[in-house]
């Protein structure tokens, strides 16, 4: 029988299941952060139980640390008292934990494949809705509350509902200027929010092949701004060769490790519940005019014109949207300017997006308007990789600020904070209202896109873009 | 967890279609370590102005609201992130049970994991008690979730769905780890099985 990838991770991780109730899934690979743990490890003390399997798990700090030095302690105290909880827990159950001073450390979604921690075939949980970045790999990876990660911790186990599978089959080429965020933009403004609902996602045809491991992640990891719960990519001979000599994977068998990671790859012929099919040719360089990621068109494209909305709620969303984001019905991308920008996050903090950044910026300056553009890699091992290219210098000297890694202003939760009333350019996931500081404006875009963003001041073709 | 027992609340309402967690309760919020002390920030970007004062101008802020348990909102409640802070601080405020079209996936599971109770109707049911509820203050609902059904003030009965697990784990109170616990011994065998030590 063909059997797709899921269905094959899920049978393989079922350990037992009571007639009426979800199956209960072995967790292959938990990764644990500051902000949604803290809860999880009370809630083991208090109930008097222990980590189950401490080797499977990993932890990091990510969404509360400063950027600006890692010299000082932390300012706030409430982000200095988690992250210290975090470590203590660690400490206390015999954790790992990549604190924030350690080189291997940055965003969980980040260091994870980074160091060869996840691998195809497995079963990831995290207490962050991101964690869908790992699917790239061909593991089935999804994010999960506080009381699942305690759930994880004390049995190593998950109740995991059985989705339906959708597929969404890219063929095609992407044109030149046209990335993989440009693609799941695409798809997510094709499917809206919530079209993913109660699916898991794989992403199949020609362009999916063609994306690097960096591209993959990149769309699997907004698979949960179109509802889904996962997002996964069959593995191939580039999982193979990203994996290759990384960290967690030494002093094993390679080769028959990398043999077995194959066999996980979906069947010739297997089924989906659902199949959406897209080309490639046809995705522009995308932006969001709105205040949810499914609010999106092309940067040649405008926001919509209330009229054309069918739908009443629909139309009252838009609307609402556009006030928001104080832009008028019918504008044109071209015609919106920005004062900040951001480049980072598990979207698009790794080194490939750095690159493809700093090709923009190299030999321009930053525009008069913008009063702040941050390049914020997704952990010190890509802050290193782009020092050693050089990069951090491109970026500095056209006017860009060059941080330590972290989530920063992806949700700001540490200083990296919009104004009331800022807009921003943004390799980020999320363009919810206050999303990057109350009152911020948020347009998510590609790290190509937000450069030149920096460079002009507004959204500019990328396409055409003058590289120096 | 306590057990979620047959009761009647006050309805209030949040008219908005995607209401995601960001919303719910923004980030700034999320820097404690405990379960508790989030009802104050529930939806604190909308319920406060820029000085700190309450706005009158969102709904669930008039006074006939006040004291409400059930919230009653549009498509798509609590997309986004899936930080549990979210149903701790609709528990904090008082909500115990949330009526909407659809429930994004990982905010609907984290509900029964802290004994709140959400409920699908479809849309034009939802249209309908939104009306009913901006007609006539001090409207309540009867939620008997052993029934699954929920009671308007005029005796009408509107059934919902939900499957009979996680209706027995809320009107049970079950933990979760605990449920889990009982099949220790085939985490163990899987365990053996896969080479796990
Ligand atoms: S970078 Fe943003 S989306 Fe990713 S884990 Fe951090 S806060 Fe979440």
């Amino acid at each position: 029988m063909s059997l797709n990838i899921y269905e094959k991770i899920c049978a393989e991780h079922l350990v037992h299941q009571e007639p009426g109730q979800d199956p209960v899934l072995y967790i292959d690979r938990h990764y644990v952060h500051e902000v949604t743990s803290p809860q999880a490890f009370e809630g083991l003390r208090m109930a008097g139980r222990t980590v189950r399997r401490p080797g499977l798990t990993f932890a990091t700090m990510d969404h509360n640390i400063p950027t600006t030095s890692r010299d000082q302690p932390i300012a706030d105290p409430l982000s200095a008292r988690q992250v210290e909880t975090l470590a203590a827990n660690c400490r206390e159950f015999a954790v790992t934990c990549f604190d924030m001073h350690d080189p291997r450390s940055g965003i969980a979604h980040i260091i994870g494949p980074e160091l060869g921690l996840t691998e195809p075939g497995m079963t990831v949980v995290c207490g962050d809705s991101h964690t869908s970045t790992h699917g790239a790999f061909g593991a089935l990876a999804f994010g999960i509350g506080t009381s699942e990660v305690e759930h994880v911790l004390a049995t190593q186990t998950l109740l995991n509902r059985t989705a339906r599978t959708l597929q969404v089959k890219v063929d095609g080429q992407l044109g030149a200027g046209v990335t993989a965020k440009d693609l799941v933009l695409a798809i997510i403004g094709r499917l809206g929010t919530a079209g993913g609902t109660g699916f898991v996602i794989e992403y199949t045809g020609s362009a999916i092949r063609e994306l690097s491991m960096e591209g993959r992640m990149t769309v699997c990891n907004m698979s949960i701004e179109a509802g889904a719960r996962a997002g996964l990519v069959s593995p191939d001979d580039k999982t193979v060769a990203y994996l290759e000599g990384r960290e967690y994977l030494e002093g094993r068998d390679f080769d028959s490790m990398a043999e077995g990671w194959l066999a996980w790859a979906s069947d010739e012929g297997c089924d989906y519940d659902e199949t959406l099919e897209l080309n490639a040719a046809d995705v522009e360089p995308q932006v969001t005019w709105g205040t949810s990621p499914g609010m999106v068109t092309g940067v040649l494209g405008q926001a919509p014109t209330l009229a054309d909305l069918a739908d009443a709620a629909e139309r009252d969303t838009a609307s609402r949207a556009l006030q928001y984001m104080d832009l008028r019905e019918g504008q044109a991308m071209t015609d919106i300017t920005v004062n900040r920008v951001f480049i980072g996050s598990c979207t698009n903090g790794r080194i490939e997006d750095l690159r493809e950044a700093a090709r923009v910026a190299c030999g321009h300056t930053v525009a008069a308007g913008v009063e702040q553009a941050l390049v914020v890699p997704g952990s010190q091992q890509v802050r290193a990789q782009a020092e050693a290219e050089g990069l951090d210098k491109v970026f500095v000297e056209a006017g860009f600020q060059w941080r330590e890694s972290g989530c920063s202003m992806c949700l700001a939760m540490n200083d990296d904070v919009l104004s009331p009333g800022d807009r921003c350019a943004s390799t980020s996931n999320r363009n919810f209202e206050g999303r990057q500081g109350k009152g911020g404006r948020t347009h998510l875009v590609s790290p190509a896109m937000a450069a030149a963003a920096a460079v002009t001041g507004s959204f500019t073709d990328v396409r055409d873009w003058d590289y120096k | 967890m306590e057990k979620f027992e047959t009761f009647s609340g006050l309805l209030a309402p949040l008219d908005a279609q995607h209401a995601d967690t960001d919303q719910i309760i923004p980030k700034q919020f999320l820097k404690r370590v405990e379960r508790t002390g989030y009802g104050e920030f529930l939806f604190f970007d909308w319920r406060f102005n820029d000085d700190g004062s309450l706005n009158h101008d969102f709904e669930m802020n008039h006074d006939r609201y006040q004291g409400a348990s059930i919230l009653i909102t549009r498509d798509n409640f609590g997309c986004g992130s899936s930080r549990e802070h979210a149903p701790w601080a609709l528990k904090g405020y008082g909500i115990r049970c949330i009526v909407a079209p659809s429930f994004a996936d990982i905010f609907y599971n984290n509900c029964f994991n802290n004994g709140l109770l959400p409920v699908v109707l479809a849309a034009d049911t939802v249209d309908r008690l939104f009306g009913e509820l901006r007609a006539n203050e001090g409207y309540a609902l009867k939620v008997d979730l052993e029934r699954r059904l929920l009671l308007t003030p005029s005796g009408e009965e509107i059934p919902f769905e939900l499957d009979d697990f996680l209706r027995d784990r809320l009107l049970n109170g079950w933990d979760q780890v605990g449920l889990t616990l009982r099949h220790e011994d085939a985490i163990t065998r899987w365990e053996k099985d896969h080479d796990i030590d």
